[in-house]
């Protein structure tokens, strides 16, 4: 089979593939890509939010007349770039990346199965996700630029927005066809393809993390879907689905007849995106926790009722997403039961972290470069988390709506939380996919920075959100008099980031040096870890498993005592 | 290693493979529809004043497209028994009366967009028209996605009854759980929420 598999010729095997492993690399590679791309068109942002007005240097006379004229950002280019940092970050970037590229690579493996379910339809994933992203970065080019009504969308402003917006919306579809593809190519997986012996409770933390936002993603996106259609038909045909009547947009009588809604996209752009917030969140828990439990070598504390837990969050994302809407006019009443709901999402949330990090008590942790990112998770998914408590309470929303604190809050969340989990993912699966260690010394070079910048770009962000500086400003609040006492902030974040840039080339350096030049692994479980990803061989080829693999024990059965070594696997009996 | 369970079924789970898959995708489905329902109840409850559907629609026409897809959904069981009985041209037959039927609904729908644009019925016309534009044209996109696979299973596709007779029924009984979602979505959810209340 996997003999066979190797005669395909270059476009079956790299491009039209229909392997698991392939898929999961293009998904990953496009991914990477798209988030670097993504983070530096916020580098120029921060440029702007800085040094208001001044040109930038260097690369300033790149971005052309009508974007960046003499250098210096015009709104409308610092617009594009807001909207599209966002779109790209979350719906190209990090889902692909957790979901698209380590669920691809790992779940089949850490199952027991040969491929996933439906391998034709994974690749259809692929390309629609591949469709979406070039799409939407073409839309730059369109007159008028890219989307510049933020990630959101809400209209009316996005409705008589350039064309770029319907790039938008297009490019959304095909992102959501690949990731509703995807979805249920993964719930039938892991429904359908389990080894023998691997019951539910036997599954790895992450296969569960990847289940439950399997189902966020099958359930949560078909509404935006109906909304984008919606939004596609207000620009397009002029209806007026979210138009208020009479509305005049310089000084003229907008086309469509109104009596629509505004509130009704925020409504199902909301219920979308809120439980795109625990797509984002879930995979990362999902990975730290496998890597947690590697390097500590012992169980992981209270694994049942994390994996109880993380069902109760899929359940519970579904009913919270109003929590963004507290300052439209939808009443008291509905923001009481959300902030309720809101408060209790948080518990299980809590439970995971709790547990992880009462499983470090008493181990002897192996400090290398993807347990360090896996530990610095901890704390700084909890600040995010934390600092999302007032914001899911109606009356200190008020005041923090739509400021910096925002920002700051689901960064957090996201960039030092998210981001360092799927670093340590790559640092940790490396030697699986490429025979090869990274370099620990490049690795401790990209880690370091990378942590103190992070909370030097965010932590910021909390002190101007709570001094009132609104996150829409272009100059980063120059010309705003309340914003003045926090404004020498922006230098300070806007210098970090920069380092930070900096900071991640030791990553790219490590990641092709590795790949050509790093250490050989001598044993396909170089981790000596338990899950049963490591009973293939490296890399694995067509259909994984050399043999059929049976289950016998948990996930994380480490230094077992009367065990003969500190960990064993799975499938060991 | 093969991928199992792609036709028997998993005993602990008690599915195949694209049974549940096809379930999966049916309840995004119902999540995408259920959003343009709940989007409907939202305007109409701030409407000032909504029109009511047979002022406007045409109900016996979109009766007999009731009636269509009705006899479409029977014609596909007809078809589906044709692959499990072995019977190759009862399976052609009946497929081709359900593939018929599919094209018969869509040039009926196609007359009733006609004769509302003739009338200068536009989905800008007002908010009622938005939302039948906007609903039938997805549906209709969906009448077109089951049509393109059961063609295709009508046609090059039934190669596959020769070599591997179940696995081939088993296909067709795929089609036809979607082929029945999209016919129910009409009768059970558009027809009567758009052209009745």
């Amino acid at each position: 089979m996997s003999h066979e598999y190797h005669d395909l010729p270059f476009w079956r095997k790299y491009i039209f593939s229909t392997d698991h492993k392939m898929i999961g690399l293009q998904y990953g590679i496009t991914a990477w890509i798209f988030l670097l791309l993504g983070f530096c068109m916020v580098l120029l942002m921060r440029w702007q939010l800085a040094y208001p007005g001044q040109p930038l240097p260097l690369i300033g006379g790149w971005f052309g007349e009508d974007r960046m004229p003499g250098g210096i950002m015009l709104p409308e280019f610092y617009n594009q770039l807001g909207a599209m940092h966002g779109t790209i970050m979350v719906f190209m970037g990090i889902v692909p990346l957790a979901v698209g590229a380590f669920g691809n690579y790992i779940v089949p493996l850490q199952i027991g199965a040969p491929d996933m379910a439906f391998p034709k339809l994974n690749m259809t994933s692929y390309l629609c996700y591949l469709a979406g992203g070039v799409v939407m970065l073409a839309s730059f080019f369109l007159p008028g630029g890219a989307a510049s009504s933020g990630w959101t969308s809400y209209p009316p402003l996005a409705v008589i927005a350039p064309i770029g917006q319907t790039a938008w919306i297009i490019g959304m579809v095909f992102l959501i066809s690949s990731s509703l593809l995807g979805a249920l190519n993964f719930i039938v997986t892991i429904f359908q393809l389990r080894a023998p012996g691997m019951t539910w409770m036997r599954l790895p933390f992450f296969v569960w993390a990847q289940l439950v936002t399997a189902f966020l993603l099958l359930l949560a996106f078909p509404p935006l879907e109906a909304g984008a259609v919606m939004q596609l038909m207000d620009r397009v045909a002029h209806t007026s689905f979210f138009m208020p009547a009479g509305l005049i947009v310089s000084g003229q009588h907008v086309v469509n007849t109104g009596g629509g809604s505004v509130l009704l996209w925020q409504h199902l752009f909301w219920f979308l995106a809120h439980p795109e917030v625990y797509v984002l969140i879930l995979p990362a828990m999902g990975i730290v926790t496998e890597i947690i439990a590697n390097n500590i070598r012992k169980p992981i504390w209270g694994l049942k009722s994390m994996t109880y837990s993380i069902i109760a969050i899929g359940f519970l994302s579904f009913v919270v997403w109003a929590h963004h809407m507290y300052i439209t006019n939808m009443g008291t009443a509905i923001s009481a039961f959300f902030q309720t709901t809101t408060m209790i999402i948080s518990i299980p949330s809590v439970i995971i972290l709790t547990c992880l990090f009462i499983s470090l008590w008493g181990g002897s942790i192996r400090f290398n470069t993807s347990m360090l990112f896996a530990l610095a998770f901890l704390p700084m998914f909890g600040i995010g988390g934390l600092t999302g408590l007032p914001l899911g309470l109606a009356t200190p929303d008020i005041h923090l709506h739509d400021t910096y604190y925002v920002i700051g809050h689901f960064h957090y969340v996201v960039a030092p939380g998210t981001i360092f989990a799927l670093f340590a993912g790559i640092y940790y699966w490396f030697p699986k996919i490429t025979g090869r260690k990274m370099n620990e010394v490049l690795g401790q070079l990209h880690f370091w920075p990378s942590l103190v910048c992070m909370n030097f770009i965010f932590f910021p962000m909390l002190i101007q959100g709570l001094a009132g500086v609104s996150r829409r400003l272009y100059d980063g609040g120059a010309s705003y008099a309340h914003a003045q006492p926090v404004l020498y902030l922006n230098v300070v974040m806007s210098t970090a980031a920069f380092i930070m840039a900096a900071a991640q080339f030791f990553f790219i350096i490590n990641l092709f040096w590795s790949m050509f030049k790093g250490k050989k692994v001598t044993s396909d479980n170089p981790w000596e870890a338990t899950t049963l990803e490591w009973a293939t061989p490296t890399p694995p080829g067509h259909g994984n498993f050399e043999h059929p693999v049976t289950v016998y024990r948990g996930p994380y059965e480490y230094s077992v005592p009367g065990a003969p070594k500190d960990f064993s696997p799975q499938c060991e009996p | 290693m093969e991928i199992p369970y792609i036709v028997e079924e998993r005993p602990d789970t008690g599915f195949n493979n694209a049974t549940l898959g096809i379930w999966l995708f049916l309840s995004s489905e119902v999540m995408l529809f259920g959003a343009l329902f709940s989007s409907y109840i939202l305007l109409r409850a701030g409407a000032a004043h909504w029109p009511s559907g047979a002022s406007i629609l045409n109900i016996p026409l979109a009766t007999l497209n009731t009636f269509i897809l009705v006899f479409s959904s029977i014609a596909m069981v007809f078809a589906w028994a044709g692959t499990k009985q072995g019977n190759l041209p009862q399976f052609k037959k009946w497929m081709a009366v359900c593939l018929l039927c599919g094209l018969g609904f869509l040039v009926i729908k196609t007359f009733e967009y006609k004769m509302k644009f003739a009338h200068h019925m536009f989905p800008s016309t007002s908010t009622f028209l938005a939302l039948y534009f906007t609903m039938t044209g997805l549906h209709a996109l969906h009448i077109i996605g089951g049509l393109i696979v059961n063609s295709y299973l009508w046609g090059p596709g039934s190669k596959m009854f020769q070599e591997d007779q179940r696995h081939f029924s088993h296909r067709v009984e795929i089609a036809g759980i979607y082929w029945h979602f999209v016919d129910l979505l009409w009768i059970i959810f558009l027809f009567p929420v758009l052209y009745l209340l």
